[in-house]
């Protein structure tokens, strides 16, 4: 009985790897198409960019800040508080700035387009496109997937920078590090191969989680139940598989 | 009409500081990319070393600690092979005399190098386009841990034939070679 179960779970875990997996090809082939009608993304990128500004903006504020004193206080015991410039760039580009991103898209952004598909499912919205022969999938879905992708990148390097400055506020205006030698070190540290590391991982991440946002909202179950679950899913599943995929590209680029 | 206008300056706004955001990243962080602008004010002048180890432009330039100026430029003089290092120091301070001593020093432990000034006599003063003659290049490391191990096998040998060395001398040992570089380092 409980083997049985196991089976199922299992069974269902990659069925829905599966299916994911086909509504990317689905999604890809429509992506084209879908520039034909460029004001459809515009909307999107503002929609998921635009209005996630201010949360990004704000919690890469602080996360800076308080990687500047974590390091401050670490880097001090080797009497090389100069360093801390090198130490949060590293940092921030290649692991705070895209994971922290992608997290937040997946609370700010990734909820909202899984509900407003969801209910648009719901509402039989999609089905009634369908029988007006409009692809839903070219005018609802792809739209909104491009539009996560184009966003994810400026978040993620809008968020670096704040950072950057979040940490410079810290080290250098509160505990006194040398603002030369933030900067320098800063910059003696980071290489080209640390930003575009950086950059490629915010667009992996923005695949994924918008993938799953308008995956999971595309598939709801079309009940007011179905489309929590649903916005409870894309959240989970976005998570995870940021910091899975984390490692993942961690790991390929070292 | 009105959410379109506002819904267009929106994304704008964003697509463009999400651009400059990657720029930034991309040209000011690499040593390697353009930069900008480095605020030029305050004036230049350069000085010669045989060794600068790990300075980098940008590395401050201090006087009894306290922080006059930076590094502006760091280029190789290909006559005599020595590093010409230019430093841009703030207009306030605008009275270091011009026999001052500069010396590269390394910050804590594992820290990056600056440039220290000590104060000379002279009456006059640096200005734009000084030259600062006396010069102390970087302490390598490992030279000196080197030269610290060459003075203890020659100590070595010279004690095993007295047998018993002291305390005080054993005391004193480690000070004394750590010294002796300096004292054979500073040129002219």
């Amino acid at each position: 009985m409980s083997n049985g179960k196991h089976h199922d779970i299992l069974l269902q875990g990659a069925r829905k790897f599966g299916s994911t997996a086909l509504f990317l090809v689905q999604l890809l082939v429509q992506c084209v198409p879908a520039f034909a009608r460029p004001r459809l993304i515009v909307y999107q990128v503002y929609n998921t960019g635009a209005r996630s500004l201010i949360i990004i903006m704000l919690a890469g504020l602080f996360v800076g800040m308080v990687l500047a004193l974590q390091g401050f206080n670490l880097l001090q015991r080797f009497g090389s508080e100069e360093s801390l410039g090198s130490a949060a760039a590293i940092g921030m580009l290649k692991e705070l700035g895209p994971v922290v991103t992608a997290l937040l898209f997946a609370g700010r952004a990734g909820t909202a387009l899984t509900s407003e598909i969801g209910l648009m499912r719901a509402t039989d919205q999609l089905v009634a496109m369908e029988i007006m022969a409009v692809d839903p999938l070219r005018y609802v879905a792809a739209p909104r997937f491009i539009g996560g992708l184009i966003a994810m990148p400026l978040l993620a390097a809008i968020f670096s920078v704040i950072g950057l400055y979040g940490a410079q506020l810290v080290g250098v205006q509160f505990l006194g590090v040398d603002q030369g030698a933030f900067w320098s070190q800063m910059q003696g540290a980071v290489s080209w191969h640390d930003v575009n590391q950086g950059f490629v991982k915010s667009l992996v991440f923005g695949v994924a989680c918008s993938l799953i946002a308008v995956n999971e909202g595309y598939h709801a179950e079309p009940t007011a139940a179905g489309v929590g679950l649903a916005t409870t899913r894309t959240v989970v599943a976005s998570s995870v598989l940021t910091l899975l995929l984390d490692y993942v590209l961690t790991a390929a680029f070292l | 009409m009105q959410s379109n206008r506002t819904l267009e300056l929106g994304t704008g706004l964003f697509v463009l500081l999400g651009f400059v955001a990657l720029f930034f990243l991309a040209t000011q962080l690499p040593s390697s990319g353009l930069k900008l602008s480095s605020e030029k004010r305050g004036f230049h002048v350069t000085a010669d070393f045989d060794n600068i180890g790990d300075l980098k432009v940008g590395s401050p330039v201090t006087m009894a600690g306290v922080s006059v100026g930076e590094v502006a430029s760091i280029r190789l003089d290909p006559k005599t092979y020595q590093a010409v290092v230019g430093l841009r120091l703030y207009p306030k301070y605008n009275e270091i005399p011009d026999d001052s001593f500069a010396s590269i020093q390394t910050q804590g432990l594992l820290g990056g190098k600056y440039v220290g000034l000590s104060p000379g006599g002279s009456e006059t003063f640096l200005k734009e386009g000084s030259h600062i003659d006396q010069t102390q290049s970087a302490i390598v490391l490992e030279s000196l841990i080197n030269k610290l191990f060459a003075s203890f096998a020659s100590k070595a040998g010279s004690d095993s034939q007295s047998q018993a060395p002291s305390p005080q001398t054993q005391g004193q040992s480690p000070s004394a070679p750590a010294a002796d570089p300096k004292k054979q380092e500073p040129k002219k």
